[in-house]
């Protein structure tokens, strides 16, 4: 193990360095970029021995991964914002062929207005692709991502792409100090991929076909229970890196002092330390205020967050995200989960950090203190200030 | 935790000498933390461009804006305004490159030093400033930080501009 001091894209390097993949297609985006300069260069020095694609696209970025995938190959691409937007219907193809590629995404605020800055805009708009949905806190998780995602996606039971999204700029562009594994290590963790699902002319078979009515439902419903299953992988993955590595997550989601909490925010990435900060201000002040960070968007947390949020007497949803017309989409899938487990506890969604604008700590003590007074159903941080554009 | 703001123009270095802070002060020590990051925008040369570092002996969780610093280290006396003082702690201190007095700051003429040892820029000797008047890290850490973190034909020039700018605090 080395200790190093390093940008969340280039943790997420180091660590995908360690998982081997042999195909990495990718076309440059901000804030993504250096994820894919660094894998060039260790490409080129040999320390990584995979095949590096050239592509003039991102559309052709996925397809060409998703080409190495059925050729049996452990492939990897990354994208961001538009970027993500553009190879859509690559996704879609990756999923339903259950090809366990990996893609890291760098969360990026989509156009317009054109902004290059960090939002959950881009990924949350493809939950419904078909992908796993990973949100790392630091760039420690994002290295660990990288190690754990082929495992997880890779799983008999899964065969089902990931995608490992760092908040852009926040995560992808800040250093820290992050432990990197050893190859002995890594090796020992992540076997080989090894798959039926690929071309083999000693065994030829019919892959990336048609299906009419009459059969295609069972291939979606399939599709469907693949992504469930990951939810009990992500947590027997999780048990085997604790075992090697010695750093131990949390499974779908991450509790805060939710035990005895009346207020809880419930959000995702980055800002969640943060947001873990102001609950021990409010502690010392006498307020019980709690942090859900969910980890994995998809599978969705159902149980968990139900659970988590049955005591409480109010929560906040809050995302870099809004699904316009509505509310944010993270939100949506928290009332549904309470919903469906018969708890009724007031909710509120706060929308910020849109096109990449701060969220201070007095943003996050707001939050709580909205909660527990009650206020909007959906709340805009930063509209009604000062500087905002009413 | 010490927060650190640094302000340059795009070309000057201000986010490689907060970088370079930032694994200075973690570079022996297991439980030291820190994170470093830019104002995230463009990288444009001449434009503004502000950097952070947040030193602790937790870890960093909170990744907003500094919004008040033991320091602001600037690069290019063009960006000073008195205003910059809402950003310092009471018992915060502004260093600025510059030839001239700055009421309400600490002046050096870093790009002294930087021609010195032929180097473009004072970003590392301004990161040396640093390290004499606060202590927040070792000189032998700092000199490590670039050993570790700077490209190799580089190194010796900016660990001498470095050892200068401390030995000028110190006089």
């Amino acid at each position: 193990m080395s200790r190093k001091f390093l940008s969340g894209n280039e943790a997420f390097a180091e660590g995908l360095r360690l998982a081997r993949p042999e195909v990495i297609s990718a076309y440059p985006i901000t804030p993504q970029t250096i994820v894919v300069e660094r894998l060039s260069e260790m490409v080129e020095d040999g320390s990584l021995k995979a095949e590096y694609v050239h592509v003039e696209s991102e559309h052709s970025a996925l397809s060409c991964a998703i080409g190495a995938s059925a050729a049996g190959a452990r492939a990897f691409t990354a994208t961001s914002s538009q970027g993500l937007l553009y190879m859509a219907e690559c996704l879609y193809y990756a999923a339903g062929g259950r090809f366990p590629i990996v893609m890291m995404n760098a969360d990026r605020s989509t156009a317009l207005p054109w902004n290059i800055y960090g939002d959950q805009r881009d990924s949350l708009s493809q939950l419904d692709s078909g992908w796993i949905q990973a949100y790392a806190e630091n760039a420690q998780e994002a290295l660990d991502f990288a190690l754990m995602s082929y495992k997880i996606a890779e799983d008999k039971r899964v065969q089902t792409p990931y995608m490992a999204n760092l908040d852009g700029f926040v995560l992808t562009h800040t250093y820290e100090t992050v432990d990197i594994p050893t190859r002995e290590q890594a090796d020992k963790f992540l076997p080989p991929y090894e798959t039926d699902n690929r071309i083999d002319f000693e065994n030829p078979k019919n892959m990336a076909f048609s299906a009419g009515p009459d059969t295609n439902y069972i291939f979606k419903y399939k599709e469907h229970n693949g992504l469930l299953a990951a939810a009990e992988v992500v947590n027997e993955v999780e048990a085997d890196f604790a075992k090697i590595f010695g750093r131990q997550y949390t499974g779908l989601t991450e509790n805060y002092l939710t035990d005895d909490a009346d207020y809880i925010i419930v959000t995702l990435g980055s800002i969640a330390g943060l947001c873990r900060e102001t609950a021990d201000k409010l502690r010392s002040q006498g307020v019980k205020a709690g942090v859900v960070r969910i980890r994995y968007v998809r599978p969705f947390p159902n149980r968990e967050i139900a659970d988590v949020l049955r005591n409480a007497k109010a929560y906040a949803v809050l995302e870099k995200d809004i699904s316009f017309g509505n509310e944010g989409t993270v939100f949506t899938n928290v009332n549904s989960a309470l919903k469906k487990a018969g708890v009724d506890v007031p909710g509120y969604n706060f929308i910020g950090g849109l096109g990449g604008r701060n969220i201070s700590p007095a943003d996050i003590e707001n939050i709580y203190n909205d909660i527990a007074n009650g206020t909007e159903s959906i709340n805009f941080i930063g509209i009604g200030g000062e500087d905002n554009g009413e | 935790m010490q927060e650190i703001i640094w302000l340059g123009r795009g070309g000057q270095g201000a986010f490689t000498a907060a970088k370079l802070l930032g694994a200075a002060y973690t570079i022996n020590d297991a439980n030291k933390y820190a994170l470093a990051f830019p104002s995230f925008g463009p990288e444009r040369r001449g434009a503004p461009v502000r950097a952070f570092t947040k030193l602790d002996t937790k870890p960093v969780v909170d990744r907003s804006q500094t919004e008040k610093a033991d320091y602001i280290v600037i690069l290019d006396d063009t960006l000073y305004s008195p205003q910059l003082h809402g950003l310092l702690k009471s018992t915060g201190t502004i260093i600025v490159n510059s030839k001239n007095k700055i009421d309400g700051a600490l002046t050096f003429d870093a790009d002294g030093i930087s021609a010195e040892f032929k180097l473009p820029t004072a970003n590392t000797v301004m990161f040396g400033l640093l390290v004499g008047l606060s202590g927040v890290v070792t000189s032998d850490e700092a000199v490590e930080a670039i050993k570790n973190y700077m490209p190799a034909k580089i190194q010796e020039r900016n660990i001498s501009a470095l050892l200068k700018a401390m030995q000028e605090v110190a006089e």
